[in-house]
């Protein structure tokens, strides 16, 4: 069941991405990402530096997203420990993915980026709409969602894990299933990116 | 439907995690040589263009790798493979289609809308440098924040 609902989870971010892809074909001009995002936590104010905070951002999930095969690795094994072990891994990951993007929204919030506002200029000078904003805020706060639901679900299966639900079970098939969910957090992470830091 | 496949994905295992592991970070940072390459071309070159194309190849081929292997969706029996490509093989046409409405929205607008033409050629002045761009954006800030 929960590839089904991946599926109808992956038409939602699908249509929200083709909505963004068209609007930005509309458009004459497109703020540069690499001017709006090129910002670092604790670094001077003015400091240059494209794409380096969300290339962490990107190897903080795809980590995450490799310790949670792991626990599901060692669900299969029985192995309690490693199970407990890679979940808390995949827990950090998550909530450190989650300060990142409060970070950078909050950022991006005093630089008077935020629903209906945009301050940032087309590549070519000229005065931008906010439909860039608008998506930016919206996409990525769904996707920030999800991401939150999956910390929030693999806190729960923790503690399962703790309590030795899946010990008495007989198997750890619940880890397998938040792990698919986890997977296809990261998946629409890839998009995300692609489509909104590197394009 | 998801219990079926448990004896049958023994194979991979740890090594296979790592290998992919592996591929994942690869294209990545291939990804983002692209990236950082990229900065310095003319907005409208076709090898821009090109980089972009090339960006979006690799971005599925990770796409792949994290569905077929991380999700396991390579090992499930076929008629689940099938019930989840086959349904998103529409993507294939909803992209194609509604790019290709998009732009041709522009090029209508740009024909026949002159207002919408004249906006999009007139330039926002920079203040100075690096300061002065600071301070108009802070003056962008003040008023929408008010409207909050």
């Amino acid at each position: 069941m929960m590839w089904y609902f991946l599926m109808s989870d992956a038409f939602t971010f699908g249509a929200f991405l083709i909505s963004y892809g068209t609007i930005r074909f509309s458009s004459n001009g497109w703020p540069d990402p690499n001017e709006v995002f090129k910002s670092f936590p604790f670094a001077p104010e003015g400091v240059h530096a494209p794409l380096v905070f969300v290339s962490i951002m990107t190897f903080i999930l795809i980590i995450s997203s490799v310790t949670m095969v792991l626990a599901v690795h060692a669900g299969h094994n029985m192995d309690k420990k490693g199970v407990v072990r890679y979940m808390i891994m995949t827990i950090i990951g998550g909530a450190m993915f989650l300060g990142c993007q409060a970070w950078e929204w909050n950022h991006l919030y005093h630089e008077g980026a935020w629903w209906g506002s945009n301050p940032f200029l087309n590549h070519d000078g000229t005065a931008s709409s906010t439909n860039f904003t608008n998506y930016f805020f919206t996409i990525t706060g769904f996707h920030g969602f999800h991401v939150f639901s999956g910390v929030i679900i693999n806190i729960i299966m923790l503690i399962m894990t703790l309590t030795d639900k899946f010990e008495q079970r007989g198997h750890y098939l619940m880890i397998e299933k938040a792990g698919l969910y986890w997977h296809f957090v990261d998946l629409v992470w890839v998009f995300v990116f692609t489509c909104f830091y590197l394009i | 439907m998801e219990h079926t496949h448990t004896e049958q994905h023994e194979g991979g295992g740890t090594k296979e995690i790592w290998k992919v592991t592996i591929i994942l970070t690869i294209l990545t940072i291939v990804e983002l040589g692209l990236g950082f390459w990229m900065m310095g071309m003319p907005l409208e070159s076709s090898l821009r263009l090109a980089v972009k194309g090339a960006i979006v190849i690799l971005m599925m081929v990770k796409a792949f790798y994290i569905v077929a292997y991380f999700m396991h969706l390579k090992h499930e029996i076929k008629n689940l493979i099938m019930t989840i490509v086959v349904p998103l093989a529409l993507f294939i046409w909803f992209i194609i289609a509604f790019l290709y409405d998009g732009n041709s929205f522009k090029h209508l607008r740009n024909t026949y809308d002159p207002h919408f033409k004249e906006q999009s050629t007139i330039k926002v002045e920079k203040k100075e440098h690096n300061e002065g761009k600071h301070a108009t954006e802070d003056e962008h800030a003040k008023p929408a924040e008010e409207k909050h």
